[in-house]
């Protein structure tokens, strides 16, 4: 596991009571994640990784599992 | 970035707190309330009851620079940190609701295409908005549909010529009659959309709601949208994140300015509660000598300072990023609502039958501290969210403190 994915499934970690989920889970597909998630996921990209999620970046594969996440992270990086 | 005059924790010695404002938050603080005093105070019952805001007053606001207190100035805006842009709302809160509510959907809207919007629509509508040129108005709750938004019945649909087709019927919009630019929710083929809305689109058309209990001078509003052509380009974010995303941001904004708000409110119900009860005497002395009295002042003023200490909270959390603000600013809005109207169900029973008379003002206040218990979520669905997550919390701590006692039993020699 690298150091991003380990980041999220902490960060995941404080929303469900699993965090260590198969990778390719769709998140939101499961209900596993409230309806303030989204949001909340975006606001922890930013601050963690300096990232600035915009409106071009409203893209459900990128945050949709463990997986996609990481990949959206490690190529804005 | 950690708001200035907001440090929780100082990461040189164990743990401080400290909420002394900046020298410039003061200063910010201090000219919000004088103006609210001047502008707004003298003139907040008048509106009250010719259900009305004069648009000079908006326009004066905007001329203060509160219209554009959330925007970046590289767009006219004052840019605000989260605290200022709080004790903001909190100052005008505490004259009027109404114009409170301005604040909160102006903002709302700015917020919303600040955070998500194109840089064409950036560059469009953030400087007028910023001058008040424009005002900005929130259009998701339906007739048949407030808490319930997710399940909104307008109806957008993409056509060939590149523009979507709207339908639909909004209710109980604040500044309905004002505002030139809608926050519109809808589906666009069963997906949640926001679109960006313009007054003078063909098919759109505003019926003033009247003779509400509160926000009385707040113009709300029936829209009726028949068949308008939005172009593609009005659509803010993408089709399918309107509330995940969109909705979501407007309403923390939100959120966050009812909570100030409520704290404005409930100080000026304590104020209001002071004044009296240290005028009027019964049997011989004057009302803030009887105990059951004190009883009433004590709670308004200890709940109120909670409230503020609870919204300074909030500030710190936003300033800073922090996810967890979107749970807190449900949690000190859903507090703050109970207290304004705690507080301003106090002050008219301080007041006794003068308290229902139109000759003060905490009969206005105690009808517009309810309609905060409603908007923006109302407090059961603020329940849900605090309650839910208080226990998904509680289930993570134990997990987190099982793991560790797991982990010092293996590590344990003995």
């Amino acid at each position: 596991m690298n150091t991003v994915e380990s980041s999220i499934r902490s960060f995941l970690g404080k929303y469900v009571s699993d965090p260590d989920i198969d990778a390719d889970l769709d998140l939101f597909a499961s209900g596993m994640v409230s309806s303030l998630y989204a949001m909340q996921l975006v606001l922890f990209v930013e601050k963690e990784y300096g990232i600035e999620i915009a409106n071009e970046d409203l893209d459900y594969e990128n945050f949709k599992s463990v997986n996609a996440i990481t990949g959206f992270i490690t190529e804005r990086q | 970035m950690q708001s200035p005059g907001l440090s929780l924790k100082d990461s040189n010695r164990s743990t401080t707190m400290d909420f002394e404002l900046t020298a410039e938050q003061q200063s910010a603080k201090d000219r919000f309330r004088e103006w609210v005093d001047r502008n707004i105070v003298p003139v907040a019952d008048e509106h009250d009851a010719s259900e009305e805001t004069p648009p000079e007053l908006i326009a004066n606001m905007a001329s203060a620079g509160f219209l554009g207190g959330v925007i970046s100035p590289e767009y006219g805006g004052g840019g605000m940190d989260a605290l200022t842009w709080g004790l903001l709302c909190e100052q005008v809160g505490r004259g009027s609701a109404s114009l409170l509510s301005l604040l909160t959907v102006h903002g709302m809207v700015s917020q919303v295409i600040s955070r998500w919007g194109s840089d064409q629509q950036r560059k469009k509508w953030l400087p007028k908005l910023a001058s008040g040129e424009v005002v900005g108005a929130f259009g998701l709750s339906e007739p048949k549909h407030g808490s319930d938004a997710g399940n909104i019945e307008s109806e957008a649909s993409l056509q060939e010529e590149g523009y979507y087709l709207l339908n639909g019927e909004k209710r109980w919009i604040s500044y309905g009659m004002t505002a030139t630019l809608f926050l519109i929710f809808a589906k666009a083929d069963g997906k949640m959309t926001a679109f960006l809305v313009e007054r003078n689109m063909e098919g759109f058309r505003s019926e003033p709601i009247r003779g509400m209990l509160g926000f009385r001078a707040a113009g709300l509003a029936r829209l009726v949208l028949k068949d308008i052509k939005v172009p593609a380009e009005n659509v803010v974010g993408k089709p399918g994140f309107g509330f995940s995303h969109i909705a979501s941001t407007a309403l923390d904004l939100g959120r966050y300015c009812i909570a100030w708000g409520c704290t404005g409110l409930s100080q000026a119900a304590l104020d209001a509660a002071l004044d009296y009860s240290g005028e009027r005497k019964q049997f011989g002395k004057q009302l803030n000598e009887h105990q059951l009295i004190q009883e009433m002042l004590s709670d308004m003023i200890v709940n109120t300072k909670a409230a503020r200490l609870m919204c300074y909270h909030a500030a710190f959390l936003k300033e800073s990023g922090e996810p967890s603000m979107l749970l807190e600013t449900s949690a000190v809005k859903y507090y703050t609502s109970r207290v304004a109207v705690s507080s301003a169900n106090s002050a008219i029973q301080i007041h006794g039958a003068n308290g229902f008379s139109s000759d003060y003002p905490v009969q206005r206040y105690y009808r517009d501290a309810k309609i905060m218990e409603v908007i923006e979520g109302s407090s059961q669905i603020q329940q849900i969210i605090i309650a839910r997550s208080g226990y998904q919390q509680h289930l993570v701590e134990k997990r987190d403190r099982a793991a560790k006692v797991n982990t010092s039993v293996t590590s344990d020699p003995q």
